[in-house]
């Protein structure tokens, strides 16, 4: 025990780790600001396309309502909405929420509606569907279909995919998928228009997202 | 660190001692983010980075390390190497980052890195084990892209190449090849 091998081992150790630890902590200190900035650039990249024919001057991932599970919305999982400001007055609402009925594990959506309940746009953010026939959703072209859309245009059993007796387009070889979407986007409608007050009535003044 | 070894290592790295091809190392990594060439190559070069740094740090240090806490020590530098690869990919390369995911920290538990490690940088200068690194890492980078490439070319005319199976099939090509044209060069 004369020249205590643990001791010196453990203090290798500890020299190694504390060197490590400081590494890490200068990159950090090097990254963190542009992680953060490219997380917004890419909340605000993938929120914009929802927004299609909205004025506002907010910006657009500021404001934002998290729904906690269990809600009316498409989805087991907490859902999120981001407010949009055109002033001081509402100008649209974005849903982030989850179709189930997919051919594989919940599809999460993007859809915009403006403040009358009109669709502004629809976006896939994830989903895990068959290569080649349920990713036809990613289409802009299928997308663009909903676009206009609210729960008086189409009526009743008319918001669904054709093969059901609806008006929305289908995909070459895949029911299920599209049937999903349609579906998540009525219900979205549907939970818009029975509680549109509550959605704007909290923080009419952009609050700031909390970490 | 004489022109022989030095070709040695090259030879050993890129063809036969082909992490992915030969000794079979990462292959959770390289099955999983081989659908596209671009996805190869972002993990190629991160796993390379890694791979490399990892060696030169290994082997810079091997004098005061001693051999009962040499294991906790690879894992120590690896997982911050990672974290820090991470946090680079995260901030210079964030579209890269959103496509390979977990995958970037995953990179911890590939293997080939605490295996050249072991085998390689504990025992040797610390420039032939840079050069290790480098060619060990390139040789594994070279692979990913080569099977990302095959995969996307293929999927145009058939789908299952993009979806897992498709990375079994083409790592199996791709080790046939490889001992294919071994066998032919030990005939003649």
């Amino acid at each position: 025990m004369a020249d205590m091998p643990v001791l010196r081992g453990g203090m290798t150790l500890a020299a190694i780790a504390a060197i490590c630890t400081a590494l890490v902590a200068v990159t950090f200190e090097l990254t963190d600001d542009r992680i953060e900035k490219n997380a917004q650039a890419w909340l605000e990249q993938s929120l914009l396309p929802v927004l299609a024919g909205v004025s506002f001057d907010s910006g657009i991932g500021e404001n934002r309502l998290a729904i906690s599970a269990p809600h009316e919305l498409p989805g087991n999982d907490d859902a999120m909405i981001y407010r949009v400001y055109a002033g001081d007055s509402p100008a649209a609402a974005l849903f982030v929420v989850s179709a189930r009925d997919g051919y594989s594990g919940p599809i999460r959506l993007l859809v915009g509606l403006d403040t009358s309940g009109i669709v502004t746009g629809l976006s896939v953010l994830e989903h895990r569907e068959t290569p080649g026939l349920g990713d036809g959703i990613e289409s802009p072209n299928w997308q663009e279909q909903f676009v206009g859309k609210s729960l008086e245009n189409p009526v009743g059993n008319r918001w669904n995919i054709r093969g059901d007796g609806g008006e929305f387009d289908a995909l070459t070889g895949a029911s299920v998928t599209p049937r999903a979407v349609v579906k998540a986007v009525r219900e979205t409608l549907e939970y818009y228009a029975a509680n549109r007050g509550i959605i704007f009535a909290t923080a009419n003044a952009p609050e700031k997202a909390t970490k | 660190m004489t022109a022989l070894t030095l070709m040695d290592r090259f030879r050993n790295g890129l063809w036969y001692e082909n992490p992915g091809l030969v000794q079979l190392l990462g292959l959770c990594p390289l099955l999983a983010v081989t659908s596209t060439f671009v996805n190869g190559l972002g993990l190629g070069i991160a796993t390379l980075s890694v791979l490399t740094i990892s060696n030169g740090l290994v082997s810079s240090t091997r004098q005061w390390i001693r051999q009962e806490i040499r294991i906790p020590i690879y894992v120590l530098i690896i997982a911050s190497l990672v974290t820090c690869t991470e946090l680079i990919f995260k901030a210079w390369f964030p579209a890269l980052d959103r496509s390979l995911g977990i995958f970037i920290p995953l990179i911890v538990t590939n293997c080939a890195i605490v295996a050249r490690a072991e085998i390689f940088a504990s025992r040797n200068p610390v420039g032939l084990s840079i050069v290790d690194g480098l060619v060990m890492g390139s040789g594994f980078a070279l692979l990913l892209m080569a099977i990302g490439a095959f995969r996307e070319l293929v999927a145009m005319g058939w789908l299952l190449a993009v979806l897992p199976p498709g990375a079994f099939f083409s790592l199996a090509l791709a080790i046939a090849a490889k001992n294919w044209i071994d066998q032919r060069k030990h005939h003649e």
